[in-house]
């Protein structure tokens, strides 16, 4: 007990210090090159993120933001999700959806972005982009923890004529829960890089992406270091929410 | 009405297990079938629960009855507690109770909060039973259920089953003729009916 009490102090020492470690050498590498617009210091990056959050407008940008790839996010894997029992209990439309899949999972994000772009509305383009990112991923997963669940329990669950709620309940769920999980996470941090990016191509009206496009312009780098450890950390805590959510089911 | 099993074959491969197999379980008894290992017994249960199909041959008796059966391998939730285990199987107005009780019978009153993959082979093997026991059947089928227990919970398991599954249809694999004896049911050695086919293909 005390062991894994010190092991444990000692790891987070260890972590901590690993932070400490690189914002050491960005600070190296900041005042070697002493230039504000190659790489701001660390310090710049934090007074600039400080100033940033007492604006009303940044709540508005980032909430836009941040329901957008969420909204998309769900809405994509449930579909997902659905799609695969689909696929699972019928083979044809396996089949079906097979070049659907593969297609999603080769076509390069930027085709796709301007593709869309030609389509429909900028504003509601990171909801539309979520959507290919999480649906190959999600589907895939789920695919396999479908099939990955034990025939023979399922044998006995027929036998025993189980009913269809105790079989999802008690054989399928903890069969696919991991497979769900992974797919999520993945696609979910995958969903916040994918929908900033079509943000930046296009443009929709008080988001993240056009904040980003306009540090570039006025080439205020201590602006697009703020945004970015933003993204990083709304994206990581979300992706930990989700899975902490996910393994209470 | 017995359950008659016709002609069955049935071959894996090209490996034949069954050919013309023929047996008669008597209703409302214990049936006992022995037979050495790798001989098909395990395929013959399959068949009669529906989970492999026989290449030829028919059965008669047990369409639309309601089964119950300790497979060879456990096949229990591994990530749920016994009681889980059993209300899985349980209709809806079995009572706690009775589950409880009847666990506490098998001897596994200390582990009804544990998951089912801390219990020892032998705890596992009584729960299958209990399950087995729990579901309300018309036919049991137990595939070698005694195997793993030892001396004291084997005997005290068997008298448990034989109490509860009096006047049931029931088949029990073996490889025991005390067990036979213990039940007073109704005996089949397979090789008296049929013969040992995959050494004679060889
Ligand atoms: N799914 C399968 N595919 C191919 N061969 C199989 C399969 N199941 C069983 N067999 C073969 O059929 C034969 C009978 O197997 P079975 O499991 O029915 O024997 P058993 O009498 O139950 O043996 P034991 O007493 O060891 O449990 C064996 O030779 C086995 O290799
Ligand atoms: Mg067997």
């Amino acid at each position: 007990m005390k062991d894994s009490i010190t092991r444990d102090n000692n790891n987070i020492i260890l972590r901590v210090f690993s932070y400490l470690f690189w914002l050491i050498i960005w600070q190296v590498i900041a005042h070697y090159l002493g230039n504000d617009l190659l790489l701001p210091m660390p310090f710049t990056v934090i007074k600039t993120l400080l100033y940033m959050i007492k604006q009303e407008a940044f709540y508005i940008t980032v909430l836009n933001t941040f329901l957008r790839i969420m909204f998309g996010f769900f809405i994509s894997y449930i579909v997902a999700i659905l799609l695969a029992v689909f696929s699972y209990n019928l083979r044809f439309i396996r089949i079906l959806l097979n070049p659907l899949i593969s297609f999603t999972k080769a076509t390069p994000l930027a085709s796709i972005i301007i593709l869309t772009l030609v389509w429909i509305k900028s504003s509601n383009l990171s909801i539309f982009i979520a959507f290919f990112v999480v649906l190959p991923t999600v589907y895939t997963n789920m695919l396999k923890g479908l099939e990955n669940t034990d025939t023979k329990l399922l044998e006995m669950a027929e036998v025993f004529r189980v009913s269809k709620y105790k079989r999802i309940r008690y054989i399928y769920l903890p069969s696919i829960k991991p497979f769900l999980i992974a797919g999520g996470s993945l696609s979910l941090g995958f969903c916040w890089k994918a929908g900033i990016a079509a943000e930046v191509i296009g443009l929709p009206q008080n988001s993240i992406g056009e904040a980003l496009y306009t540090a570039k312009i006025y080439l205020n780098t201590a602006d697009l270091f703020a945004w970015t450890f933003l993204i990083i950390l709304i994206s990581m805590s979300f992706e930990k929410l989700f899975i902490t959510i996910m393994k209470k089911i | 009405m017995d359950i008659i099993l016709k002609d069955i074959t049935k071959s894996y491969d090209g490996q034949m297990v069954l050919k013309n197999f023929n047996w008669t379980i008597e209703e409302n008894k214990f049936n006992f079938i022995m037979g050495e290992s790798g001989i098909g017994k395990t395929t013959l249960i399959n068949i009669l629960m529906g989970i492999v199909k026989p290449d030829s041959g028919e059965i008669y008796g047990i369409e639309g009855k309601k089964l119950s059966i300790v497979f060879q391998e456990n096949r229990l939730l591994e990530d749920f507690d016994p009681v889980t285990n059993l209300k899985l199987v349980a209709d809806k107005d079995t009572r706690d109770e009775e589950i409880k009780t009847l666990l506490r019978e098998l001897g596994l009153e200390d582990s009804l909060k544990k998951k089912v993959s801390q219990l020892s082979g032998g705890m596992k093997r009584r729960l299958a039973i209990g399950r087995a026991l729990i579901a309300r059947a018309d036919i049991v089928i137990m595939d070698e259920p005694f195997k793993e227990l030892d001396k004291d919970l084997y005997l005290k398991t068997i008298q448990l089953v034989k109490e509860k599954l009096k006047g049931k249809t029931v088949i029990i694999v073996t490889h025991s003729e005390e067990e036979c004896e213990i039940f007073g049911g109704r005996k089949i050695i397979w090789k008296d009916i049929q013969e040992r086919i995959y050494k004679k293909e060889l």
